[in-house]
């Protein structure tokens, strides 16, 4: 797995996007959980990638469809226009290259959700200017040399990069337990500094 | 070869791919467990290249256990207990299926007579087979090497006979460096002088040296680098210096020729012949206007796809191809690359994360499908 944060908070918002019978792939799925609570909750059709043989094992003892693949070589494995949504949790800043990732995501699907934890949080943001050091917070808990976590952005520069891409923003929900579940319709000042961690609701132009 | 295996004979002229025909196919094989009810938890397993129909149990031939013991049983993973379980020569093959050293009316073998086959003719053959035994539709058909290309011939001729399909270290054509591999091995028989244009029954001679180089090459293509210097190094046989000569000084030598000399007791040599052309011949794609898609269109079952990454016979690239070409039929693929040193051997090996996957693949298809054991 890419990022093992995967937390519950995170789902919720995600699951809320998905509408009812969407064809979902899953990119970075784990063990399947997220996908599994989409099949039974939103009796979506759902497919997965994941990097791990540990994951994809156990995704499969599910019952799930996933295959074993990495975001950043992999995503071309799959057919154009083939999935209603394309779900990327927690997943983008520990990818080589997140514009190619972006791009082969609107390659393959409709619409995108794409959590990112918010390195414009303010907690991150005081950690840095007063202590002087890369932030290390319960969201992002490894130091710089061991994170996962190779292209750190803000809310903010994700929106920016999403729209370069050529998505629309359809929603932009923070996750964080102040300011959760305020939907917006785009990253405004609060989202940027208080949400710690942003799911991105986005659909191809 | 003894015909004392379990024989299924057609009343039907079996026409083969390549046009030729064999009046009365044979097809041995070997059962476990039983059919349920609704003839619904029928678990296909098709051998490789030098496997056979004893899966599991002791094999008559050889007097060891079965060569899937560990995955296929009661209480194991492909579970005896609720499956009912078919594995079938392979024709071509020398276990009692119809092939080169079925005998003429004089009592010789028909040898080099026998029409070349293909993976297509040996999967219609265990298509008429398991329609005998009274089944519409498989469970599952399971298989690696060249048994996962019968699993993929499966799918593409016979969609709607099977619910799901695991082709496991396999490809969907083969290689030039595997047809390079295989005609090593093929003309190291036809060298040997005791071959005699391939009617060595008749002479009463075996070419056993030949078929002893044959697998000794190919079993070189089973291992990785890694896995073969872990067991061997250079490391020397019984004894304490080089000889200075060609005796097997190094225990890989020693180990390669066991591996020949103890093959060509229990295989026969024509049979191999036979069984690496069909490998050869094998691309799916082509009786699809080589588009692999349109092979898998039809088949609205599940998939499960295993490749090993150190196995370099049949790389983890090979299974990609199938992967991505099931994806664009819109089939219900997982694929699992398993982590592993082994080399093309691991899919007979114990594998925990493989076997998690498989038992996990089984089990949740069961559900799925709603098959009940007997």
């Amino acid at each position: 797995m890419l990022m093992t944060l995967k937390t519950r908070p995170d789902f919720d918002a995600i699951i809320e996007n998905v509408p009812t019978g969407a064809k979902v792939l899953d990119v970075g799925c784990g063990d399947g959980e997220l996908l599994e609570l989409l099949q039974t909750h939103k009796n979506a059709d759902v497919r997965g990638l994941e990097i791990s043989d540990e994951g994809v094992a156990s995704a499969v003892a599910r019952g799930l469809s996933v295959i074993q693949g990495d975001a950043d070589k992999d995503l071309g494995i799959f057919p154009a226009n083939t999935f209603d949504m394309v779900i990327l949790s927690n997943t983008i800043q520990a990818t080589k290259k997140p514009k190619e990732i972006l791009e082969q995501i609107k390659r393959i699907g409709n619409r995108a959700i794409i959590s990112v934890p918010n390195f414009a949080y303010w907690k991150v943001r005081s950690y840095l200017f007063l202590k002087g050091e890369m932030p290390v917070t319960k969201e992002l808990p490894d130091t710089w040399y061991d994170s996962k976590n190779i292209h750190f952005c803000t809310a903010r520069d994700f929106e920016k990069l999403a729209l370069e891409c050529g998505f629309k923003i359809i929603s932009v929900t923070p996750t964080t337990n102040d300011r959760k579940g305020h939907k917006k319709p785009h990253v405004d000042f609060f989202v940027n500094l208080f949400a710690q961690k942003v799911v991105f609701a986005l659909e191809k132009l | 070869m003894t015909k004392e295996h379990r024989i299924f004979q057609s009343s039907e002229i079996f026409k083969l791919e390549g046009g030729s025909e064999i009046p009365t196919l044979h097809v041995a094989y070997e059962t476990w467990g039983k059919l349920n009810n609704a003839k619904n938890n029928a678990i296909l397993i098709c051998h490789a290249l030098t496997g056979d129909q004893y899966v599991t149990g002791t094999n008559p031939v050889t007097k060891r256990n079965g060569w899937w013991s560990d995955v296929v049983g009661k209480g194991k993973l492909i579970d005896t207990d609720k499956y009912f379980v078919i594995c079938s020569n392979v024709i071509g093959g020398c276990m009692g299926s119809s092939g080169p050293t079925d005998l003429d009316a004089e009592n010789n073998q028909i040898a080099i007579d026998f029409p070349i086959i293909t993976i297509g003719d040996m999967v219609h053959a265990q298509y008429l087979l398991v329609q005998s035994l009274g089944i519409e539709k498989l469970f599952a058909v399971i298989g690696g090497s060249m048994g996962g290309m019968q699993v993929l011939r499966w799918i593409a001729d016979y969609p709607d006979r099977l619910n799901c399909a695991v082709p496991i270290a396999t490809a969907a054509r083969h290689s030039a460096q595997n047809i390079a591999f295989h005609e090593v091995g093929r003309q190291a028989i036809m060298a040997d002088p005791e071959w005699k244009n391939g009617h060595y029954h008749k002479s009463g001679t075996f070419p056993s040296k030949g078929l002893s180089v044959a697998r000794m090459a190919a079993h070189i293509t089973y291992m990785s680098d890694v896995a073969l210097h872990r067991k061997f190094g250079r490391n020397l046989q019984n004894r304490d210096a080089v000889t200075f000569g060609f005796d097997a000084d190094f225990q890989i030598e020693s180990y390669l020729r066991h591996q020949g000399t103890s093959f060509v007791d229990r295989f026969d040599a024509n049979s191999y012949l036979y069984i690496t052309r069909a490998m050869d011949y094998f691309d799916l794609a082509s009786g699809f206007d080589n588009n692999l898609i349109k092979a898998f269109e039809k088949f609205k079952g599940r998939a499960c796809v295993v490749s090993f990454s150190s196995d370099w016979h049949y790389p983890p690239s090979e299974s990609r191809t199938i992967i991505r070409a099931m994806m664009g039929a819109g089939v219900k693929v997982s694929a699992l690359e398993v982590e592993t040193d082994k080399g093309h051997d691991a899919f007979l090996l114990d594998e925990p994360i493989f076997h998690r996957a498989l038992g996990g693949f089984i089990d949740s298809s069961a559900r799925i499908f709603g098959i009940e054991g007997n």
